[in-house]
């Protein structure tokens, strides 16, 4: 166990925002959830009793008869927001006077750095770099993840838990984010920086970041496996495998859409295209994990191999 | 204000300043009204309401100034608790501020050219007074804003919040969330220091890789793309991170960006108000109660 190594890369000034973000995440995910539980805990009450459901007013914050609905921005609001000003500079006075923002020698092309890495928050997308190829990981995935990220409110049916945090009104959609925000973007994020070393190979958190590390492991395509030969053959093969990969991530999700009643009642209530697009959207988030088994565990390096893509 | 009464010798006007009395008259007037600074008209002219504790005032204290009239004169009361919103939004705006001032004060010094870029971070670490702290502050205020705004996401989706009617300003969001990431992005070039010619070279090596577009994406080189053509080139303005790659990195840093997302977050502020305000805490709702949609 090196500490020391542990610490030079936790420690490292540029490194601290993922370090913030490893304790932020969790805490506002409990925070965020416990609410949503305790919501919830309401709701069976309501739901089980429809003469409470009537007239109670329906939130987990204390109420009186006879408060008001709403309170004056001034001073209500305003002396929050300038609390949380003064909280705010105050931290980063801090963080500004303890840390300094890191400098290297010059730019100088001919002298590569290694690790080479983008800054941290892109690091998820360099991650995917080592599954899939730049086309993929580079442009494909970012652009779907802007247009999946926009499409949330016009594919999600659900109109119950619109203001008030829940989990057993939104299960799926709650499952879906967390998986895409917090699994595929925060945890590989997280990779990329702690445990992606020199020649960004993997090194576990501890170990020292050896510079000659030389790894012999050697990544096939999936058709060298069954060792078939002939471009036509090869991309046939691919092809066909490609397929039954988006045939099982689409039965899966349909499953999943289908799973409960209530479930199903949404569904029925979604147009087609909403239904494909997110069928599109659920297919490329698994392919993420699939592609990562595949090759951390297989070895494979593509599936598809044609003369122009590889996948 | 009660006139006050005649006394005697009648108030005169400043036509009689030659009369010693009425100049004193005069001068106690104008040192009476330095004692209620409220009353006198310049203050009014500035601040044109009354600002007593009267719910009147207090509303009419919000809505009538510039900088606080985006909020609504009165909110939800269980909104303005922290556990509801995070406070991320909040927070993420006053950064951006942080970042615009600071970012300002930093391109007094900084030069985009590749003999005095890297020059000029070392004069700010070295000799400029305070400029150590202004360029860590700007770095890490950058940090934080895409912290808060991955957070302030988070909690938009954990509240459902993107649901009818507040689907565009979700759009809007995510749109914002983009920027922020390219501004930041763009910054990392500036100080032209190993890091960042690093970075920037992995990150627009991608761009290469562009189906088409990009001459070592599928179908790029049957489309005729070079590395002299391609979209990676109009990015840098050449074939390598060089001299151009950094102006192009300040132009897009220092003054388009900025200028996207100041426009996005006026937007986005705007619907807030016009989709109704915040989204909750609001009253649940049960599965019974769905409406069948119309068909
Ligand atoms: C520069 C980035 C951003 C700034 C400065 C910003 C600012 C704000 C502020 C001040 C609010 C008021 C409530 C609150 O503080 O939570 C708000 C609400 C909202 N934001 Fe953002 N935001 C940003 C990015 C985003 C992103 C990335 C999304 C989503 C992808 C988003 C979606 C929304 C939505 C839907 C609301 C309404 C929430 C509600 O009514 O409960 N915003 N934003």
């Amino acid at each position: 166990m090196d500490w020391y190594q542990l610490w030079e890369i936790i420690s490292l000034p540029d490194n601290v925002p993922i370090v913030l973000l490893m304790i932020m995440l969790p805490f506002y995910t409990w925070y965020g959830l416990r609410q949503a539980f305790a919501n919830d805990r309401l709701i069976a009450q309501l739901e089980a009793d429809p003469e409470m459901a009537k007239t109670h007013h329906r939130k987990t914050q204390p109420f009186k008869k006879g408060w008001p609905r709403e309170v004056h921005v001034w001073p209500y609001l305003l002396r929050i927001e300038f609390l949380a000003t003064v909280i705010v500079t105050a931290i980063l006075m801090v963080w500004s006077i303890t840390l300094d923002a890191p400098l290297e020698e010059p730019a100088n092309p001919s002298l590569t750095m290694n690790p080479s890495k983008a800054p941290w928050y892109f690091l998820g997308l360099q991650e995917m770099l080592v599954y899939f190829d730049p086309w993929i990981a580079g442009v494909v995935m970012p652009t779907l993840i802007i247009v999946g990220l926009i499409a949330i409110p016009y594919i999600d049916e659900n109109p119950l838990g619109n203001g008030y945090y829940t989990y057993s009104q939104r299960k799926c959609a709650i499952w879906t984010f967390i998986f895409g925000f917090i699994v595929l973007w925060c945890v590989m994020v997280v990779i990329g920086t702690l445990i992606r070393g020199p020649g960004w190979m993997w090194f576990w958190p501890g170990q020292t970041w050896d510079h000659n590390k030389l790894v012999f492991e050697v990544n096939r395509d999936l058709h060298e496996f069954v060792g078939l030969t002939g471009t036509w053959a090869i991309a046939a093969f691919g092809t066909a495998v490609l397929g039954a990969f988006v045939a099982v991530s689409a039965w899966g999700t349909h499953k999943l859409l289908t799973l409960t009643e209530f479930n199903r009642k949404i569904l029925d209530r979604m147009s087609l295209t909403q239904y494909l697009l997110l069928q599109l959207l659920m297919i490329t988030m698994i392919s993420l994990p699939a592609k990562m088994i595949a090759r951390l565990v297989f070895r494979v390096k593509y599936v598809l191999v044609t003369p122009w893509f590889n996948i | 204000m009660p006139e006050e009464k005649d006394t005697g010798d009648s108030k005169r006007g400043l036509l009689g300043m030659f009369d010693t009395k009425v100049v004193q008259q005069k001068a106690n007037e104008d040192l009476e009204a330095l004692k209620k600074p409220t009353k006198t008209e310049l203050y009014k002219s500035v601040f044109r309401v009354k600002h007593d504790d009267s719910p009147r005032s207090r509303t009419l204290g919000v809505l009538s100034n510039v900088f606080l009239h985006l909020h609504p004169a009165k909110i939800n009361r269980d909104a303005v608790a922290y556990n509801y919103t995070w406070g991320m939004g909040g927070i993420s705006f006053y950064l951006f501020v942080v970042l615009t001032w600071t970012g300002v004060l930093l391109m007094f010094y900084y030069h985009p050219t590749k003999v005095q870029a890297f020059r000029d971070i070392l004069y700010l670490e070295h000799d400029v007074p305070f400029g150590k702290l202004l360029r860590n502050m700007h770095r890490w205020t950058a940090h934080a804003m895409i912290l808060t705004v991955w957070l302030h996401m988070f909690r938009v989706f954990l509240t459902g919040s993107y649901k009818k009617p507040r689907q565009f300003n979700w759009a809007v969001g995510v749109i914002l969330l983009v920027l922020t990431l390219l501004l930041s992005f763009t910054g990392y070039l500036l100080p032209d220091d190993q890091l960042g010619f690093w970075a920037v070279t992995v990150g627009t090596n991608m761009a290469r890789a562009t189906p088409i577009l990009g001459h070592e994406g599928p179908f790029g080189p049957q489309f005729g793309m070079t590395p002299f053509n391609d979209v990676r080139f109009a990015l840098l303005g050449g074939s390598i991170v060089d001299a151009n790659a950094l102006l192009r990195a300040y132009i897009w840093h220092c003054v388009a960006i900025p200028g996207f997302a100041a426009t996005f977050m006026i937007v986005h502020f705007w619907r807030i108000r016009k989709d109704g305000g915040i989204s909750g805490p609001s009253p649940m709702m049960l599965e019974s109660e769905i409406k069948n949609p119309r068909r």
